[in-house]
């Protein structure tokens, strides 16, 4: 096993888990304000109605078909039933339905960026650089797909274990090199792993605010004016000193240096 | 009864020039940052006319506020949660910033750096948002004073309520000023529609505000308010809203616009709400029992009992004093001369309004001054110039009786000062007629025409003693992320305006000056 082999399938993960583990609860702490999908609707909505609608959605399901081949072994899929080829005729048809919907959203999204000033000005570096990943893994990811209609990979015999392999804390960078991956799955596997570094400090954060509470809340909130700690919130404010005391006290205040 | 204090505010619309002073105090300390130069938390509208933005009133468009299904339950108009989160990736009743306009500034430069040539330079407005050249089409009051009447005031969604044909023939033409600020609904759907939970009343004043750390963009407060005056920045990506200048109100001070007012006709004071009663009031089935279904729920401030349940829910004495003195109590519910703006939406709102007699000399004012009698003066009540019923169309969901009734006793008020002043006669019959006495008529001399800045503004300070964390809270508030007003221009980094992660102004006014002790 070559060195570069176990940098790109047993260190990368582990160093794009910590940095999406770590960045996400860093920004959630520091940075509820810029914490938000940054809608540009109000800017432009026409080609949003269908960009955005066509790209979640599409992602959605690819998120779903994910899950089902990549976390859930072979032998489960088998034990309810579900031969092979039944499988991957699945597979393959709802893949590429997913993976046609987020094309075409990410495409109509990035169209709109571009032709629209007005949403090109809300346009941050990390925006660019999320739209720059997010796209190279969307075209790696319906590459593998199509190059793969046959099943030559068994994917579900090498990536998938793999991938469970590193959530295990076991892994196995051989499932990976060890021949039948083709290469532009390596990439694929290798591109998501960035995206997941990258992910805490783009607003692809707004994943993590589905509004799950909204349903169940009270229609009509009220708060107080005295402040209450909550989830989510900075430190809390430091208590008020007398005006007498000199230099540091060791309250909470935070260090200005952080 | 459950007893919450609520913030209100009267405007009187006789006095109402349209002069813009309180919209241009207001963006200067609100809403002059980048991302919010369209928004105008207190805009004065021409009415008739479209309004700001373009046709808000037209909630088969815009779908915001409340209605009652079938089954007679208050429901959002534009849905139910379900909906909303159906509709997370694109609200179907989001306006976009040209339903607003595309706020501009000009390139003055060119005045001055222009070359020598033929022709003057001139300054082209050049958009704020991307810098390019616009076209002008539309912008803030576009249609003031009437402006493009004939295209723009016949599409007022409030017309199409009116019987009579419309009213746009040059010797028949009418108009008003409606300035507007957000309502701080006692029931508000901006609150209810927003997925984050990061909108909320505040339970010492009923002031609604967003949560700024806690909003994520979804944007249906935007679209849930039928007043449309929640706004989005669209720099930032957060809703903006007006926040009843709390900074001020807590201080016991009245808000920016109110303070700048030249015309002096805003009152501000403080009313007790039976929050136990508030869904009941907003889901009567008549829409025009909805003004005395709110009145219902607004408590009278010297009743013994109302008194009790006040201090036992926590309302300090001297909020409970300032409620028995409160403008805007007298003027909605013991006067009854102010009227709610669209009570329709079932929103509760709290900025009511005094309908104007209209401004242009008519006949009804003719009889006032000559003495007419009063059958004379209510039947010429009725051919004002500007019509009831438009007035009611906005003002009391198409009743004209709340109209007429505010109209009535504003005249009985001019003709007895008139007959008491000019003519030294007392007639307790003008205010009998119109279901007063004269004292109460007096009263309401002194409060819409003298109106003593004390008796206008009656507004409690805020209990600073119920903060531990005062101290390090001074100056805190106001929206100063984002180059904002409040940010001292050492720490603005113009090249910069994206919004900082790290900026906390926590760190400049606690650290800064050894904890602002010795």
């Amino acid at each position: 096993m070559s060195q570069g082999s176990v940098l790109l399938y047993a260190v990368l993960p582990y160093v794009a888990i910590a940095v999406f583990a770590v960045g996400t609860v860093w920004r959630y702490r520091r940075d509820q304000y810029g914490w938000g999908a940054r809608s540009t609707q109000f800017l432009e909505s026409r080609v949003l109605r269908y960009g955005s609608t066509i790209f979640h959605l599409g992602v959605l399901a690819a998120i779903g078909g994910h899950v089902l081949g990549i976390l859930i072994p072979r032998s489960w899929t088998a034990a309810v039933g579900l031969p092979d080829g039944a499988y991957h005729v699945i597979a393959v048809i709802g893949g590429l339905a997913a993976g046609g919907a987020v094309v075409a959203g990410f495409l109509i999204l990035v169209y709109r960026r571009l032709r629209f000033p007005r949403v090109r000005v809300t346009t941050t570096r990390m925006d660019e650089a999320t739209f720059a990943m997010l796209g190279f893994g969307i075209l790696t990811g319906i590459l593998a797909t199509t190059t793969n209609l046959g099943d030559a990979v068994h994917y579900r015999e090498t990536v998938g274990p793999y991938f469970r392999q590193v959530l295990v804390l076991d892994p196995k960078p051989e499932l990976m090199t060890g021949g039948g991956v083709d290469l532009i799955f390596q990439i694929h596997v290798v591109a998501v792993w960035f995206l997941y570094a990258l992910w805490p400090f783009s607003r692809l954060v707004h994943v993590w605010s589905i509004p799950v509470d909204f349903l169940r809340r009270s229609p009509i909130l009220y708060r107080s004016r005295a402040p209450r700690p909550r989830a989510g919130r900075r430190a809390p404010l430091p208590e008020p000193r007398a005006p007498t005391e000199g230099g540091p006290t060791g309250g909470p205040a935070r260090s200005s240096a952080d | 009864m459950r007893v919450r204090a609520q913030m209100g505010m009267v405007m009187n619309l006789d006095k109402c020039i349209g002069c813009h002073t309180c919209s241009v105090t207001c963006k200067n300390v609100w809403t002059n940052r980048r991302g919010m130069e369209y928004a105008w938390f207190n805009n004065v509208e021409t009415k008739p006319g479209r309004g700001f933005p373009r046709d808000y009133e037209d909630q088969e468009k815009w779908h915001g506020g409340w209605k009652l299904d079938r089954k007679g339950r208050l429901k959002l108009r534009a849905g139910g949660r379900l909906h909303k989160l159906a509709n997370i990736f694109w609200n179907p009743d989001l306006p976009t910033i040209d339903d607003y306009y595309e706020p501009w500034t000009y390139d003055y430069e060119n005045l001055i750096s222009a070359p020598p040539g033929e022709r003057q330079p001139v300054a082209r407005p050049k958009s704020q948002v991307t810098g390019e050249n616009l076209d002008l089409q539309w912008g803030p009051n576009w249609e003031d004073d009437l402006a493009g009447s004939q295209e723009h005031a016949a599409k007022d969604p409030n017309r199409r309520e009116l019987e009579d044909e419309v009213k746009l023939e040059f010797e028949q033409t009418f108009m008003m000023y409606l300035p507007r600020i957000c309502e701080h609904c006692i029931n508000p759907s901006c609150v209810a529609s927003c997925p984050s939970g990061a909108m909320y009343k505040r339970e010492e004043d009923g002031i609604v505000l967003v949560d700024q750390e806690a909003c994520r963009s979804w944007r249906f407060c935007v679209s849930g308010c039928p007043y449309k005056k929640v706004y989005f920045n669209w720099d930032t990506g957060k809703a903006e809203k007006c926040n009843f200048c709390y900074p001020r109100i807590e201080a016991g001070l009245p808000t920016v616009c109110s303070e700048t007012c030249v015309g002096r006709l805003r009152h501000v004071g403080v009313v007790l709400v039976d929050t136990d009663r508030v869904e009941e009031a907003a889901s009567v089935p008549d829409e025009h029992d909805l003004i005395e279904s709110q009145l219902d729920i607004l408590l009278d401030p010297d009743d013994p009992e109302v008194r009790e349940q006040a201090r036992r829910d926590g309302i300090p004495d001297d909020w409970i004093e300032a409620a028995s003195r409160s403008p805007v109590y007298a003027m909605c519910k013991r006067w009854r001369i102010a009227l709610p703006l669209h009570p329709e939406y079932r929103t509760l709102p709290m900025v009511w309004y005094v309908p104007p007699l209209s401004p242009v000399e008519s006949l009804g004012e003719s009889l006032v001054r000559d003495g007419g009698d009063s059958d004379d003066v209510f039947a010429a009540i009725e051919e004002m110039r500007i019509p009831v019923e438009y007035l009611a169309s906005f003002l009391s969901a198409g009743d004209p009786e709340p109209v007429r009734r505010s109209l009535r006793r504003l005249v009985a008020m001019r003709r007895y000062m008139r007959a008491k002043n000019v003519h030294g006669e007392v007639d307790p019959g003008i205010a009998h007629e119109v279901g007063m006495d004269p004292v109460q008529l007096e009263a309401m001399f002194r409060m819409v025409a003298i109106g003593d800045y004390d008796e206008r503004y009656v507004i409690p300070k805020r209990h600073g003693e119920a903060s531990p964390a005062a101290f390090a809270e001074q100056g805190s508030c106001g929206i100063d992320f984002v180059n904002g007003a409040a940010v001292p221009p050492e720490m603005v980094d113009p090249g910069d305006t994206g919004p900082d992660p790290d900026f906390d102004i926590r760190d400049h006014l606690v650290h800064k000056g050894g904890n602002g002790g010795a």
